[in-house]
């Protein structure tokens, strides 16, 4: 898998720790790390962070303490961790820094399908991208030196195609771990503006040798071909699209792009030889509208803009063969039968129980709104529950309920999971016990992080002491136990903590099923023991 | 030689099983393999697929182009159905009858059936009640992986059958003997 190959290679290029919160498509990395026998021995951190931010921030100490480190998240955590991330090209790195973003354009599992390349640009970061499995592995090596190299961190780049496809890697030896160092320009790590006005003169230059490298390190490679009527300029894995479609060889200059800076000068080569250009990226059209630009240029620059290829999803063979004008294959019709299956929540989960007794107390309140958040619970949209009205990101729910509140909104009720509460829950709850409003906060808690396969979630057992430290009321921090046989009990609680004029914290609190049955099954095997 | 393979189903019945074992006996035989697969949401109890290519050359995509699949393995009728567009010519489906229905609009099995027909090259097994004839209710997706075997093109059931000790091993002998007994009655239902 992708995420495996990107993982050993970091463990073989010295890695001292992963910092990461799960997130599809990028959990892999870190769960790949955390069962490693050459992790393990090695004594390489690999426990789940809190969230992108906290990830982000401890893996900057340990490069700041000379070693080697590795953030992992999908494409959304990038917005949670932005502010270390961005100001992490400020400082700079010491022991090399790897930050991995696992975008998911087409959205299989994610509420967008932002394009962290951007991120890269922005903050002046060099930027990785793999096209195989194969060069996974062996370019998160080269990032690392790249890294100590120029004292910076590195954007490594995966979509879903590459993070979950799997294909036979050769490995390498491993390198060891580095030792204890400090920076050797230790201003940099102050980040006073005077200090980072310097740094910034600096980093604008650095850019510039970044773009060189590009140019010469060789993950991008100009390959000319006999027909210059076309070049295409493919990044990523779209080059696997683009040559899926010639066995023998395409017949057009193509540029394979996996590492920015962009290379300039090799993508204005192909304008000088090349009477049309057809850009083709995985994501947003990052590059194709640097090509064009808002003035006209001399050569028709093709891609996702002008709807040579789809405007939005991710790439395919059909659609890249479609861009190249080749003629469809034979295809039978589709089925006329076959209709959508959705995902929904498993047969036996606490969520069900919680939103069918909330969903019993909020249908005798007319007004009432629900604000749901990101997790297996937010399938209880779907049929039949249709449970809440806004999902929206990572913490949302306790903050748009509570800006409801304050706007007048009664009853307005919050649902959030357990791990989400801890990943950016709880300052909201500070903000709506300060403003005292009338809020019914729920934690639908299933002792772990369910969505992403089961992962530790980061506050399991200490919720209560959470809530009542950041300072509800104890009375009003309840706890119930989302069954059938309880929906009375649960329905009295939710109502009386509607009814009551403050913030209050309901936690239906049962297992998931999953780690439950997955518990049980080492259970059993421990006791055949 | 190559063989490009759609595996489907529902979330949960076992695809990535099968799909990890036909990698492992790819990988023995030191053919080239790349396997898509989806995580995530799309896992509680959705529609779920892995693109599986197998090949003696380079594999350039990940994703099988439409009209290129020689073969749909399918834990479910009516996913075998969603992905005909992805068929080659000539391709085969070979597909469990039993239906998975967690839905509320799922279509009449005779419309299933009569669209399966339309495609032509179907084996159909209830793969359900192979695996429980065997006492291996648990492990009907290696009943449909031994039907499978019978068209699997560069690798022999012994092969595949190495790749079941090999995946399950970890998990004791008597959970390997159970799937390896119900991959050996798909491969002789699918014999028949």
């Amino acid at each position: 898998m992708g995420d495996e190959a990107l993982a050993l290679g970091a463990l073989h290029a010295g890695l001292s720790g992963v910092y990461a919160y799960p997130g599809t498509p990028s959990t892999e990395i870190t769960e790949f790390i955390q069962s490693n026998a050459l992790a393990r021995e090695r004594g390489v951190h690999s426990d789940w962070s809190a969230n992108e931010k906290t990830a982000m921030e401890a893996a900057l100490g340990v490069s700041y303490s000379g070693k080697r480190a590795l953030v992992c998240m999908k494409h959304v955590g990038m917005n949670v961790c932005a502010d270390a991330f961005v100001n992490s090209a400020m400082t700079g790195a010491n022991g090399g820094l790897v930050v991995t973003a696992c975008d998911d354009p087409s959205m299989h599992s994610s509420q967008n399908e932002q394009d962290s390349r951007f991120y890269a640009e922005f903050a002046m970061m060099p930027c990785f991208e793999p096209a195989s499995q194969q060069e996974t592995y062996t370019m998160i090596q080269a990032a690392y030196d790249f890294s100590e190299k120029h004292r910076i961190p590195v954007l490594m780049r995966l979509t879903t195609r590459m993070a979950h496809s799997r294909a036979v890697v050769e490995v390498g030896e491993p390198r060891e771990q580095n030792e204890i160092h400090f920076p050797e320009n230790p201003r940099q790590w102050v980040l006073l503006p005077a200090n980072a006005r310097v740094r910034n003169e600096q980093l604008i230059k650095d850019y510039a040798t970044f773009e060189q490298e590009s140019e010469s390190m060789g993950f991008n490679q100009y390959f000319d071909a006999a027909d210059h009527s076309v070049g295409v300029i493919a990044c990523g894995i779209a080059y696997n699209y683009l040559m899926e479609q010639y066995p023998d060889g395409c017949p057009f200059p193509v540029l394979k792009v996996q590492q920015y800076p962009f290379p300039s000068a090799m993508a204005q080569r192909m304008a000088r030889e090349c009477g049309r250009i057809i850009v083709m990226e995985e994501g947003q059209p990052l590059v194709e509208k640097r090509m064009v630009g808002i003035l006209p240029t001399p050569v028709k620059i093709s891609g996702r803009l002008d709807g040579t290829l789809p405007r939005t999803g991710e790439l395919t063979p059909d659609y890249v063969r479609a861009a190249m004008g080749l003629p469809e294959l034979p295809v039978k019709a589709a089925s006329q039968v076959t209709v959508p299956r959705p995902p929904a929540l498993c047969q036996g989960c606490g969520h069900r129980d919680f939103y069918t007794a909330l969903n019993n107390v909020i249908h005798t309140y007319p007004t009432a709104r629900v604000f749901s958040d990101i997790g297996c619970y937010t399938l209880g949209w779907l049929a039949p529950f249709h449970a809440f009205h806004t999902c929206v990101e990572m913490g949302s729910s306790f903050t748009m309920a509570l800006g409801a509140a304050i706007s007048g909104v009664h009853p307005a009720v919050a649902v959030i999971g357990d791990s989400t509460f801890t990943h950016s829950g709880m300052t909201g709850l500070l903000d709506a016990v300060n403003a005292k409003a009338q809020v019914t906060l729920c934690i639908s808690d299933n002792l772990t992080t369910g969505m992403t396969g089961g992962q530790d979630s980061a506050g399991t057992g200490r919720l209560e002491s959470i809530c009542k430290g950041i300072g509800v009321e104890p009375e009003h921090v309840r706890v119930i136990v989302p069954l059938p046989k309880n929906y009375e009990e649960m329905e009295r609680v939710i109502r009386e903590e509607i009814e009551y004029k403050g913030v209050s914290v309901i936690i239906a609190r049962r297992e998931c099923i999953q780690t439950l049955k997955r518990h049980a099954a080492a259970a059993a095997k421990k006791g055949v023991k | 030689m190559k063989q490009d393979i759609i595996l489907c189903g529902v979330g949960g019945q076992g695809i990535l099983s099968i799909a990890t074992i036909i990698g492992w006996a790819a990988l023995d035989q030191n053919l080239q393999l790349k396997q898509a697969e989806v995580h995530g949401m799309s896992q509680r109890g959705g529609d779920v697929q892995s693109n599986l290519r197998v090949s003696d050359t380079t594999i350039n995509s990940d994703l099988i182009p439409r009209g290129a699949c020689d073969l749909i393995i399918s834990l479910e009728p009516m996913e075998a159905l969603r992905y005909v567009p992805y068929l080659a010519p000539g391709g085969w489906i070979i597909t469990n009858t039993q239906p998975f229905v967690n839905i509320p609009n799922y279509p009449e099995m005779d419309a299933v059936n009569a669209d399966l027909d339309r495609v032509g090259n179907v084996i159909r097994l209830d793969v359900d009640a192979l695996a429980k004839e065997v006492n291996s209710p648990r492990s009907a997706n290696m009943v449909l992986l031994g039907a499978a075997a019978s068209v699997l093109q560069m690798l022999t059931p012994e092969l595949l059958e190495d790749g079941i000790k090999h995946v399950f091993a970890r998990k004791g002998q008597a959970i390997v003997d159970t799937n390896i007994a119900a991959f050996r009655a798909g491969l002789e239902a699918a014999r028949k």
